[in-house]
């Protein structure tokens, strides 16, 4: 299998955790796929049928230009097109709290993939508490680098926030990761009420049925 | 399987037509068209580029479009000019003839060496006419099919098209799924809609209302339609542009004059080029061919079969789809691709999509267009490594 170390030294720490998960020979569809790097990294490393969607035509037609399948499209809108279980993961990383209906989006996710991937970035970790408590401002932080007024996130969640809904969806939880700053693990999922507070990151694996 | 010749070289005899080679197909093969008439004898005017690999693995085929030909990459025998997607195809170029082995056929119906109306009827020893049977999308894939089959070829590399091309790469893949490794449908949608039916009828009633039409019996009585094919091309012509590249191309400038000239003369610089483009238009192309083919199109519906549900036509797919528009293209909009890319996404088929932004309308697909070349480029080479294609041949 080709390994490229210039993907794995300059990457996204999280994206690479996200590929290793994949099974090798999958179908996978990278929801919000921005440039690709994700797919790049898929195709390179997992010999994996992998697939993105974009809302940014520029993305797309760059991610195309460098030979990656990639559609325009919005997560919020254009799931319903997919048919259940045509993948075996659905991705979404670093993207649910842009989205304009998270819950639709992640039920959409699990009825077209066997699994779903949701990495985003955890608004109960410490670093967002102290900022409000002490500052009594909007939160700025590594994981949320944007002002109030000019941030894409729309609907910002805490890891129990997300267990909480997935719970009330009737959505399985397969597998849950910690991740910090950098995207790195950093707790295991016995320790999730920790991470709740510990966190900056969190990834979930979801399965539907 | 009737053949006659298999794949002559291009400096072997000259045939009838002058549009050689030719695959042709004896009365002993008739092809049944969906209009239910047997249509023999058939022959396929056809160019090819590049050669083909040992395994016969690196075939891309390219369709043209309503008044397109088979000289995709190689000088026009009417008009001299280079071919018409010499930026495409060619040594180099995104479809590289020095690994890929391209083929382009002229339509069955169309007017440059394949069957068609200008062709001798056998049943009277005089051309068709208007007995010509009426062809469809689907008549010219399988027309098409005859000739990949005959050169030895059971899996084509890529299906490459636009406009009407683009609906035959739509039908390829539907209709030879297995045989279509990857496919590109360019500036098209999988139905004509209304609005292009209207454009289309207005050109054939402009064809029809000339006296030299003749009731489509012009060749046997040495008349052309010239005029009335001349402003069936000038009315579809707009329909290529948009109004943004009309305007920047020709504003409201005067044609060698300072002022108007209170009459009907060509004032207008846009009117001159319409006439021009009619005028020429009418040395290389044939009336009835004109209406057959605009006639196809028209028939053109991939969801008709499906209750209008175009997802199922493409159930279960494994070609690889690449689906490109164009910002300004109206003849075919961006949301008609979007809805072929939507049917590929039920069928969770390998899709790629890109919209390009350009002024220049549906005619982009023919012009200097850097990201097209870019993604072509792009899906091309990633197709040609999934196919196991190395490089060079």
């Amino acid at each position: 299998m080709a390994y490229d170390p210039a993907l794995q030294s300059g990457g996204r720490v999280d994206l690479q955790l996200i590929a290793s998960m994949i099974e090798p020979g999958s179908r996978v569809l990278d929801v919000g796929c921005g440039d690709g790097e994700l797919l790049r990294l898929l195709n390179a490393t997992r010999d994996v049928d992998c697939r993105g969607i974009e809302i940014s035509q520029k993305g797309v037609n760059a991610g195309v230009a460098q030979g990656l399948s990639v559609v325009q499209g919005d997560a919020d809108t254009d799931l319903v097109n997919y048919p259940t279980k045509g993948f075996d993961y659905v991705i979404l990383s670093q993207t649910l709290q842009a989205t304009r209906e998270p819950q639709k989006v992640v039920r959409e996710m699990v009825r077209i993939g066997k699994r779903a991937i949701i990495s985003f970035p955890n608004f109960g970790h410490w670093r967002v508490r102290m900022r409000i408590l002490l500052t009594g401002q909007m939160p700025v932080t590594p994981t949320l680098p944007y002002l109030w007024y000019e941030t894409p996130n729309i609907h910002l969640c805490s890891i129990d926030d997300f267990s909480d809904m997935s719970q009330s969806m009737g959505v399985t939880v397969e597998r849950f990761i910690a991740l910090d700053k950098q995207g790195k693990v950093s707790l295991t999922n016995q320790w999730r009420g920790a991470a709740n507070l510990l966190a900056a990151q969190a990834l979930f694996m979801l399965r539907g049925d | 399987m009737n053949k006659i010749t298999e794949n002559p070289g291009r400096d072997q005899r000259q045939a009838s037509s002058g549009f050689e080679p030719v695959m042709r197909f004896g009365m002993d093969a008739p092809l049944l068209l969906d209009c239910g008439v047997s249509l023999a004898p058939l022959e396929i005017a056809y160019q090819t580029y590049g050669e083909l690999n040992a395994d016969k693995s690196n075939a891309i085929l390219v369709c043209h479009a309503l008044t397109g030909d088979q000289y995709v990459a190689s000088t026009h025998p009417i008009t001299g000019r280079p071919g018409w997607w010499s930026t495409i195809v060619g040594p180099g170029r995104p479809v590289d003839t020095s690994r890929y082995f391209v083929i382009c056929a002229n339509v069955v119906g169309g007017c440059i060496g394949s069957t068609g109306p200008t062709s001798i009827n056998p049943a009277t020893g005089k051309p068709y006419g208007l007995s010509f049977p009426v062809i469809t999308i689907g008549d010219m894939v399988n027309a098409q099919a005859r000739l990949v089959e005959a050169l030895g070829i059971e899996q084509l590399f890529c299906v490459i098209g636009g406009s009407m091309g683009g609906m035959q790469v739509l039908q390829w893949a539907y209709d030879y799924p297995e045989k279509v490794f990857s496919a590109v449908p360019i500036a098209t949608a999988a139905w004509h809609s209304a609005q292009n039916i209207a454009f289309h009828e207005v050109g054939r009633q402009a064809i029809m209302a000339d006296p030299d039409w003749c009731g489509g019996d012009y060749l046997n009585q040495d008349r052309r339609p010239e005029k009335g094919l001349a402003v069936a091309r000038m009315a579809a012509h707009i329909t290529y542009l948009s109004e943004s590249a009309l305007h920047e191309k020709f504003g409201r400038n005067l044609q060698d004059r300072e002022k108007i000239g209170f009459g009907f003369e060509a004032d207008f610089q846009v009117e001159s080029y319409l006439r021009y483009q009619g005028a020429a238009f009418v040395d290389r192309f044939d009336a009835n061919s004109y209406l057959y083919l605009t006639r196809a199109m028209d028939y053109f519906d991939l969801a008709e079969e499906y209750g209008d549900v175009l997802a199922e036509a493409f159930r279960g797919t494994k070609t690889r789809f690449c689906v490109v528009s164009f910002t300004s293209d109206w003849l075919f909009p961006t949301s008609e691709s979007r809805d072929i890319v939507q049917a590929l996404n039920a069928s969770a088929a390998n899709v790629s999509f890109v919209e390009i932004e350009s002024q220049k309308g549906h005619d982009a697909f023919l012009l200097d267009e850097p990201e097209l070349f870019a993604t072509l480029t792009g899906f091309l080479n990633a197709a040609a490594q999934k196919r196991g294609l190395k490089h060079g041949v």
